[in-house]
């Protein structure tokens, strides 16, 4: 519940502030998103699964956005920067996929 | 410490969740996710609202940037093209308004050697008289031969314009130029240099010793300006046409 709030409060808090991106960030921000984005999906299985747990979602949740802006930042490094942001897209988004396929199934069943 | 930080939440599940710091983590949860939003909000709005170069990578931006400045080469040679077209264009107006005030120059001299236009300038005014009407046509002739011969640029006699056609009869008392019956006296104004003017009529047994003999005075006065009024229409050459 907690998170479905802050969630909305932080769209809300963006709508509102509506901040430029840093230049240095702007790289980073979406692929930090999807990673992030694949780590709630995850928790919100775990939690219908019955098996969440804070410790691990928050975790999950840091090292996801840590480790893909880290690839991406790598990749830029190597001068494959856009090749590894799709490659970390295709990635987390297959993984928010499986994801949701099994929130779908715990929600309807089928 | 979970086994793989990247791991999913659900694949590796605590059995148990731990009570303890629970508010803590929840509070982190909130957090977290209120940043997500925050980051969703923000990514999108840059991305719809910003200029469509914001989020593009350096490899990309470099080879924009390298299009436009060869697009912006195009152009400024385009302009450099133009403007030395504009130059061209502008010399050849320049000149054709030369041959136009040349021509125009030529015209107005014409004009005025031939008659066409009132002219004005230093000159001569000279009164002849022939009380006993003695002078003939040719007498009179030959005080304006004498004028022009003196350099006289324009020449009028009495309300004629005197030209290179202009025909002098009269056998004493009236004299018929171009057509036009005129008494006695005869008043002529010239335009050229007065004093050579002067000098030339009076020239010893020249045409003022003439007029004395017929028994007239033939008066000079110097003007510093002097004005030729009358003009003449030229009549179209009917039968000559220029040839080059």
């Amino acid at each position: 519940m907690i998170a479905a709030l802050a969630l909305a409060a932080g769209i809300v808090l963006g709508l509102i502030l509506r901040p430029t991106v840093p230049t240095w960030l702007e790289p980073y921000l979406p692929i930090a998103v999807v990673a992030a984005l694949d780590a709630v999906f995850g928790g919100l299985r775990a939690r219908l699964d019955g098996v969440f747990d804070a410790k691990v979602f928050v975790v999950s949740f840091i090292s996801n956005v840590t480790v893909a802006a880290l690839i991406v930042f790598l990749g830029d490094k190597l001068g494959v920067g856009s090749q590894l942001s799709t490659a970390v897209v295709v990635v987390l988004g297959i993984r928010i996929f499986g994801n949701a396929a099994a929130i779908r199934r715990h929600l309807f069943r089928a | 410490m979970d086994d793989q930080p990247i791991t999913e939440p659900d694949e590796d599940p605590r059995p148990k969740s731990r009570m303890h710091g629970r508010h803590g983590s929840a509070a982190l949860i909130g957090v977290l996710t209120l940043l997500l939003g925050f980051g969703i909000a923000v990514q999108v709005h840059a991305n719809s609202s910003g200029d469509a170069l914001s989020g593009l990578r350096e490899d990309d931006l470099i080879g924009i940037l390298d299009n436009q400045n060869a697009r912006a080469d195009r152009l400024r040679q385009q302009v450099a093209d133009l403007q030395q077209n504009l130059r061209e264009l502008q010399d050849s107006g320049d000149k054709a308004a030369a041959a136009r005030q040349q021509a125009l120059d030529q015209s107005r001299a014409l004009g005025i050697l031939l008659g066409t236009l009132p002219a004005t300038g230093p000159g001569v005014s000279v009164t002849v008289t022939d009380p006993d009407a003695q002078l003939t046509g040719e007498d009179l002739l030959d005080v304006v031969e004498e004028l022009r011969g003196a350099g006289a640029e324009a020449i009028q006699f009495g309300t004629v314009r005197v030209t290179t056609s202009t025909s002098f009869e009269g056998n004493g008392g009236v004299v018929t130029v171009d057509g036009t019956e005129l008494p006695a006296p005869y008043r002529i104004t010239a335009i050229g240099d007065a004093k050579t003017l002067d000098t030339a009529l009076n020239i010893p047994g020249g045409v003022a010793a003439t007029v004395r003999a017929a028994g007239g005075q033939l008066a000079v006065q110097e003007l510093q300006k002097v004005r030729v009024s009358v003009t003449r229409t030229l009549a179209k050459p009917k039968y000559a046409q220029p040839a080059h």
